[in-house]
């Protein structure tokens, strides 16, 4: 608790982004308590409102809330970001693991396909990917999800690189550990800081990339309102006769990517003081 | 008493670019139960390939052992599979290192690893495997072993460290423990602390204890016998008494009289040895002591000259003496 003090004293930007994710992940999750309607439900005669009394921040062209549509989008911005993040983490830690630790050939195709995904970005993979799949909220995930892999990989390979010539692996291998048994025990939870590091770092850009594909209408398919999907709907039409649908699916877009990546980069700088400036 | 550790013409090798390098050559000893072997030499003589290779820890590849047998109570280490091995480090055979800082996980508490190691090796449950953990930290002369058994690392000082890595070497009551330079990188005060708790220990447990360090001063202290290698061979071979009294080959002569004496004439100037160790990849042909030695005839620099008993239990690789 101490701790927590401490560092919130020394890293106040970092407390901002703590404050944006913790808003965000409670708006999502109590998102059924807190939008004022259902995000779903159409109203003609309110269409295209603008923000007043009724509809805080307007609404759409179909006349439903844009605040609970809002709302109700952290939803699924915040299960893309946790799913493609975890799973990316996940593997990736896996890949990495292994490819550091076992070496030899395993590691040499291992880093060459991490190499080749690792030449195209992020969105243009993520594209392909979901192009082929298919919308939905699970393809979306793992569209962004897989482009993460190779980075984690190549960040926890080099970790293990080192790791494994420290002497305390050489010291569990003189009282007779196996291999698997020290991978797991004594290197893996030694990268776990920075793999906590990395997987925040990319919390923002999973979110962003999700909004990228929504936009471009790749992304979580009708009716479940996506930030991304509500920019792209909005944008080309109504930028003139209604900016409120425009600006308020951006700003929150910004405002999370935002936090994220100031609690990625304090925690980068109280997890790996050599990396801070 | 019998030996319980046999080595034969160990013979270690590395394959480099710059050709093979001949880290541990024809390297033949044995220690007995409850007894202290000291491996001496200076840096990159060969003395830590040679424990390396006993625990077949050594990097393959490049590294390989080459030739020789090590034969545990009877065991022969070097034909055992992988997994028989593994179940002999820890259990039969246990090394401690130089780096007490950087032998232990930073992430396990001391008695997490401790047990973790004793469970690895013995079928008992978590519970007895962390009361082992409590007792091996009490054997070693941990104060508070219960509360230092859930602390982690950094919470210790070096000389504590370096005590829970015996506790953990010796946690499965191990018939040999080599322990590479272990006093290496403590405080002086700490280092015979150490020292004593190993000598103890070794009592007690009737552990076989290989010593590997460049420190003369140690190896008089505990050390029963000793051998000295040079370029990774060994050039001589006795009981320690006997070799600080009447060393035979130039190489420890040297040694013995670049150590500072309490008594010695004020002024008086420590002898050095002149010259450096040959590089292992391109020994000359004869003696690979024959460059640096003041008594070096021509045979010297001709044939290796071989192992023979100089007076009763002391022999050594020299032509001259």
């Amino acid at each position: 608790m101490n701790d927590a003090l401490y560092y919130a004293r020394r890293y106040p930007l970092g407390v901002a982004g703590v404050i944006i994710l913790i808003v965000f992940v409670l708006t999502a999750v109590f998102a059924n308590v807190v939008a004022p309607f259902d995000p779903l439900t159409t109203n003609a005669k309110a269409s295209l409102a603008a923000p007043g009394s009724r509809y805080i921040i307007g609404a759409d062209m179909m006349g439903r809330d844009m605040l609970s549509r809002m709302i109700h989008g952290a939803r699924i911005s915040l299960a893309v970001a946790l799913g493609a993040t975890c799973i990316g983490s996940g593997f990736g830690a896996m890949l990495g693991l292994a490819s550091g630790y076992l070496g030899g050939w395993f590691d040499l195709i291992t880093q060459r396909i991490a190499e080749i995904m690792q030449s195209l970005p992020l969105l243009v993979m993520a594209l392909v990917i979901t192009a082929s799949l298919g919308p939905s909220l699970v393809n979306t995930i793992i569209a962004i999800a897989i482009p993460l892999i190779p980075n984690v990989a190549r960040v926890i390979r080099a970790n293990v690189l080192s790791l494994r010539e420290l002497n305390y692996v050489e010291a569990a291998r003189a009282v007779g550990m196996g291999r698997m048994r020290i991978a797991l025990v004594h290197v893996l939870p030694n990268t776990l800081a920075p793999l906590i590091v990395l997987a925040t770092a990319q919390l923002g850009s999973t979110i962003l990339t999700e909004a990228s594909l929504s936009f471009l209408g790749l992304g979580v398919p009708e009716p479940y309102p996506s930030w991304g999907r509500m920019l792209s709907e909005s944008a080309a039409e109504y930028i003139r006769s209604a900016p409120w649908l425009v600006i308020f699916p951006g700003l929150a877009i910004s405002l999370v990517v935002f936090g994220a990546n100031l609690f990625g980069d304090a925690l980068r700088d109280i997890l790996d003081p050599r990396q801070g400036d | 008493m019998a030996a319980v550790l046999e080595v034969a013409g160990l013979t270690t090798v590395f394959h480099t670019r710059t050709g093979v390098v001949r880290a541990v050559q024809d390297v033949s000893f044995s220690v007995e139960a409850g007894e202290t072997l000291a491996i001496v030499g200076e840096s990159g003589c060969g003395k830590t390939m040679t424990a390396l290779s006993l625990m077949r820890l050594i990097p393959t590849p490049p590294g390989q052992i080459t030739a020789g047998t090590v034969r545990l109570a009877g065991t022969d280490l070097l034909g055992l599979s992988e997994a028989g091995m593994r179940k002999m480090r820890g259990s039969q055979i246990a090394m401690i290192f130089q780096e007490p800082m950087t032998a232990l996980n930073p992430l396990l508490t001391i008695g997490r690893q401790i047990a973790e190691m004793v469970s690895l090796h013995e079928n008992i449950s978590r519970r007895a495997a962390n009361a082992r953990a409590v007792e091996m930290l009490q054997q070693v002369r941990i104060p508070a072993p219960e509360r230092r058994a859930r602390e982690y690392p950094h919470q210790m000082s070096g000389g504590m460290r370096q005590r829970a890595m015996i506790a953990m070497a010796l946690a499965c009551r191990p018939k040999v423990l080599i322990a590479d330079e272990p006093t290496t990188a403590l405080d002086v005060t700490i280092q015979a602390q150490v020292l004593d708790l190993i000598d103890d220990l070794r009592r007690e447990l009737g552990t076989a204890v290989v010593l590997i360090t460049h420190d003369l001063g140690v190896v008089a202290e505990v050390a029963d016998r000793m051998i000295v290698m040079y370029a990774g061979r060994k050039v001589e071979d006795g009981r320690t008494k006997d070799l600080f009294a009447d060393p035979c080959h130039p190489y420890l002569q040297g040694l013995l009289a670049s150590v500072p004496r309490f008594g010695a004439a004020e002024g008086a100037r420590l002898r050095d040895i002149p010259g450096i160790v040959p590089p292992l990849h391109d020994l000359p042909h004869g003696c690979a002591f024959a460059p640096r030695c003041a008594c070096a005839v021509g045979a010297c620099r001709d044939t290796v000259p071989p192992l023979e008993p100089k007076r009763p239990g002391h022999t050594a690789a020299c032509w001259v003496t």
